[in-house]
């Protein structure tokens, strides 16, 4: 795991780029980090306590898990209570609380939920049993849609007939305009998802700076990563100079990666979604294009569930688009916990909710 | 009947698996008990198949502790379910500064189990037993259909008896005690996984599971001031820790560049996204000890096989906040909080 990943955990290299970045930060800087991931490794190694009393770190809604609606855990616990069907999903959605019960209790009541690491591993279960339909529930961003098309092309070719594919994916630009354009919290600049942007590359961010004045800075995932991305948004920030960063070289290229880029456009296309705490935002989702209909679940299984509210009281949406922390919310630590969590950023371990429980403020 | 060249051998098949006749209690139930059980963990007590073993518990206290196990799969880099069984139990009476003596064992098995298999786990057992210096003096076997219990349960109770004087407890920590862990953490559980169905992957890594009765008496004896120990299983050593402070009502505070870990396990952990801190282990003990005997304990513990990367980890603070710190490499603290539920499901 050398050169990729331990040099970058080097405490004493960390030690130095924190203490780079307090010495040249002198302005009030709010930085929002979208993605999950940068809150799990931000919390878990005390990095937003390493970086001085001007900056503050913020979460964003780049948590796959945390922004499913309710309506979709709904027809995942349907799809795995029906008869010879098969719900595959990620260990991390099975938690996730839907109007009436989460995946944990419907497998607890009878229904075929497995855990996967992949979605191969789906893939492979239908072909051993070719008498149960296969429906894999597809959680994830621009990360994790190409390899859902690569099966569900891979599927077509091998005529797998009892698989298919519920689609949550859903893809940031959107996203990110409706954070940036919310109820103002001032958000300097975005740190931003590294392993999206392998995939998409970094044209998105380009725009966010030309028309919001926000900088980006993309990121990897250990500390001296984001440390580093830190420190260069810093410098723009100080310098009043909005502008566009490469932080992680190592593997993220400006055009993205163009066969992942071109799996995800021949399966898929943009859908108006429905995202925990924000609402629907148009071409928000990847929707399983027509030519494969025969791979989306929602068309191959009759899948009817009610459109649901957010709990009263819940403010994930302010905590998502970075208005509020989870202090501000009546519920944190009270009726909303990890055991029983009540919205999007408690549901799923790098909510910001959830994120700020376990770690502490 | 599936024609399989490992049930099909020139011997009868039914001499080869388990059926619902083995759990019935007539002759055949009788037949399985002479020629497994017995012969492997013969004993005075045992031989008698009484209902219920006579035991001598001397004058003072005892302890008594149960466990199930339903580790899946069986048989598992550096054990199986049957050295887990024996292993867990002793370990729960060892922590608790007893010495172990009398084990209990019951069994519920799959009709269909591989009868070599299971004469491979009562041998595993009756292997560690031995090592361990307790007897397997009563048992129980139960077989049910087919698909009503995935392979094989184990229950194992024990008991041990209590020969010091002070009984260790959370409620004897005090600010300024440490913190000892002895050994690396997760190992156990990142070798269950790597065998599961549909992981596989290639791994150096063996479960640390084997007996601490040797060991944490001989600190007990030589390191006064021994005041809590206990095993980190199911959860790992974030969630024993947790146990801790929630029971002592203190805080404690460790720290991250000082805990060991294998360097195969955290690449694993990496894989995965699994933290190290809350794998199970079964073969290893976490101990809290006055200051003043830190040095000492730290070196009996590091001079047994079972203990040589042990390292004081942290130590119980003076805040009453029953919460857990980790003072991370970079510097700063955090909070280490208990799991909500389970992280990897079936691990002992």
């Amino acid at each position: 795991m050398t050169r990729y990943v331990d040099e970058y955990r080097d405490a004493g290299l960390c030690a130095e780029i924190s203490a780079k970045i307090k010495d040249i930060s002198r302005k009030p800087f709010n930085i929002m980090e979208v993605c999950g991931g940068h809150t799990m490794s931000i919390r878990k190694n005390g990095i937003h306590k390493m970086v001085g009393n001007n900056i503050r770190l913020m979460s964003g809604p780049g948590c796959p898990v945390c922004v499913a609606a309710v309506s979709d855990v709904d027809k995942a616990a349907a799809v795995s209570l029906t008869d010879n069907t098969v719900l595959c999903t990620f260990g991390d959605m099975m938690r996730v609380p839907g109007s009436k019960m989460s995946l944990i209790t419907a497998r607890a009541l009878g229904g075929d939920v497995r855990t996967v690491y992949s979605v191969q591993d789906a893939l492979k279960y239908a072909k051993a049993e070719p008498d149960k339909m296969f429906v894999f529930l597809a959680a994830g961003f621009e990360t994790t849609a190409p390899t859902i098309a690569a099966a569900i092309i891979q599927a077509g070719s091998e005529d797998v007939r009892n698989f298919s594919v519920l689609s949550l994916l859903r893809t940031m630009p959107r996203a990110l305009e409706a954070v940036l354009s919310g109820k103002p919290a001032r958000i300097d600049a975005l740190l931003c998802p590294g392993h999206v942007t392998v995939v998409t590359g970094t044209e998105m961010y380009r725009t966010i700076v030309a028309k919001r004045g926000v900088s980006c800075c993309v990121s990897g995932f250990e500390p001296a990563d984001i440390l580093r991305a830190i420190y260069e948004l810093t410098k723009m920030h100080e310098a009043s100079e909005p502008g566009l960063f490469n932080a992680y070289e190592r593997v993220v290229e400006e055009n993205g990666n163009l066969s992942a880029k071109r799996a995800i456009d021949e399966v898929f296309e943009p859908a108006s979604t429905s995202w925990r705490g924000l609402g629907v935002i148009p071409l928000s989702g990847l929707k399983i294009k027509e030519k494969y209909s025969d791979y989306d679940a929602e068309k191959r299984l009759d899948i009817k569930v009610q459109e649901s509210a957010e709990k009263p009281g819940c403010i994930c949406g302010d905590i998502l688009r970075g208005a509020r922390v989870p202090e501000d919310c009546g519920l944190f630590g009270k009726t909303c916990t990890p055991e029983d969590p009540m919205g999007a950023c408690m549901v799923s371990s790098e909510g910001t909710c959830a994120a700020w429980y376990q770690y502490g403020k | 009947m599936k024609k399989n060249n490992r049930y099909y051998t020139r011997e009868r098949v039914e001499k080869n698996i388990i059926t619902l006749e083995h759990g019935s209690g007539g002759k055949i139930s009788h037949r399985l008990i002479r020629d497994m059980f017995l012969r492997y963990f013969s004993n005075g007590m045992l031989n008698r198949e009484e209902d219920s073993a006579v035991i001598d518990v001397p004058g003072g206290k005892a302890a008594f502790t149960t466990d199930t196990f339903v580790v899946k799969p069986i048989f598992f880099p550096g054990g199986d379910i049957g050295k887990l069984a024996v292993c867990g139990t002793v370990n729960d009476l060892a922590v608790k500064g007893a010495v172990p003596k009398y084990l209990s064992c019951g069994f519920v098995i799959e009709e269909g189990f591989p009868g070599e298999e299971l004469e491979r786990i009562v041998r595993s057992m009756a292997e560690w037993a031995g090592k361990a210096g307790v007897s397997i003096v009563t048992g129980d076997t139960k077989v049910v259909g087919r698909g009503e219990a995935d392979g094989m349960f184990i229950n194992t109770s024990g008991v041990g008896v209590l020969e010091s004087g002070d009984i260790l407890g959370a409620e004897r920590t005090e600010p300024g005690d440490k913190v000892i862990v002895t050994g690396t953490i997760g190992d156990h559980g990142i070798a269950v996984l790597s065998k599961r169905k549909g992981l596989d992957f290639e791994s150096d890594i063996y479960s640390d599971c084997a007996p601490l009765n040797g060991m944490l008496s001989d600190v007990m004896k030589n390191a006064d001031g021994v005041k809590f120990m206990r095993d980190p299983t199911r959860g790992g050593l974030g969630t024993t820790l947790n146990e801790l402070a929630g029971s002592s009502g203190k805080g404690i505070i460790i720290e991250e560049k000082d805990i060991p870990v294998k360097e195969a396990v955290r690449s694993a952990c990496d894989l995965l996204g699994l933290d190290p801190m809350y794998i199970a282990n079964e073969g290893k003990a976490v101990l809290v000890v006055s200051p003043e005997s830190a040095v000492k304990a730290l070196e009996v513990i590091r001079r047994h096989e079972y203990g040589k990367d042990a390292n004081v980890i942290g130590q119980i603070t003076g805040e009453d906040n029953r919460k857990v710190c980790l003072r991370t490499r970079y510097g700063v603290t955090r909070i280490v909080d208990m799991l909500t539920g389970e992280q990897l499901p079936r691990i002992c």
